[in-house]
């Protein structure tokens, strides 16, 4: 348990660590997801699309 | 030297290409980002005037490197278009901005949050950090002006242009250092001289810079397919793939 109070405690400086790391991860995390959705509600669009032209 | 151009640059090739890359650079990104984490966070030793703030570090320079970088590969590709006027080019050049925007919006937020405990301040006008933030507007410019302009080959030369000419401000972010006198500190590696940093803080610094290269390259790959797969929708290969997922 000690250890990882130490280790989140970043000797002082966790306030400014940790923002930094989790900004980080957001931000990435954020660029990842987006194309990604984009890219399902891309396909489902254009499947529907092909569709309602062979019917 | 011109078909093979054709050959690589067709939508179709290079779409089928982003398809089959990806995974590569996502996995490698994982793996990568998972070792760089636990060297720098756990691995690296405290610094001996910074202690652990000095972690920052791992985060902080990749992003900012990552940021000149992608600045970089988008002139490069918009250039690329110019010269050859492929398709593809041009949508590699459009889709770095919003990446290197990331990065660089990174790169000033991390060092913003390492400047206050070190420094004492989020924030100064110096020559670092200024030019740094001019950076970040060029990405903003591309982005607003890609959008302004409804004829996609005419924003992508325009873009192309503007991509160039900013080029000019990448060396006065990486020389700021040593051209003026910054509270930013010097660079600490360098291409030519030894790394003026223990062996167990630069390894984690290497891996995370691997990592944030291949995420990069993985992230660019999914966009750029799906710009491909929204440009090229009423050509016959698209409807195929559409068709072939099922649903």
């Amino acid at each position: 348990m000690g250890n990882i109070t130490a280790f989140l405690a970043m000797g002082g400086y966790a306030r400014f660590v940790w923002p930094a790391y989790g900004l980080t991860l957001l931000v990435l995390t954020a660029n990842v997801m987006l194309p990604l959705w984009r890219e399902r509600a891309l396909r489902r669009r254009l499947r529907r699309r092909h569709n309602q032209e062979r019917a | 030297m011109y078909a093979w151009i054709t050959k690589y640059a067709s939508p179709r090739y290079a779409y089928n290409l982003a398809c089959r890359l990806t995974p590569w650079f996502a996995w490698s990104a994982a793996l990568l980002f998972i070792a760089g984490l636990y060297g720098g966070l756990v691995y690296a030793p405290p610094d001996y005037q910074q202690g652990d703030g000095f972690r920052i570090i791992y985060v902080h320079v990749p992003a900012a490197w990552m940021s000149l970088f992608t600045y970089m590969v988008m002139a490069g590709a918009g250039a690329a278009g110019l010269i050859w006027k492929t398709k593809v080019s041009d949508a590699v050049a459009r889709n770095c901005a919003p990446l290197g925007a990331a990065f660089t919006f990174l790169a000033l937020c991390t060092g913003s949050l390492w400047g206050k405990p070190m420094w004492g301040t989020y924030w100064v006008w110096d020559a670092r950090l200024t030019s740094e933030l001019i950076l970040l507007f060029l990405y903003l410019g591309y982005m607003a002006l890609q959008s302004a302009i409804e004829e996609k080959r005419t924003a992508a030369r325009a873009g192309a242009v503007l991509a160039l000419v900013g080029v000019v401000n990448i060396p006065i972010i990486h020389y700021s250092v040593i051209w003026w006198n910054t509270l930013h500190q010097g660079p600490t590696i360098t291409l030519t001289g030894a790394p003026t940093m223990a062996t167990s803080m630069l390894i984690p610094l290497l891996i995370m810079t691997l990592a944030y290269m291949c995420y990069f390259g993985a992230v660019l790959l999914v966009r750029v397919r799906v710009d491909i797969l929204a440009q090229e929708r009423n050509s016959t290969w698209v409807r195929e793939v559409v068709a072939e997922a099922g649903g």
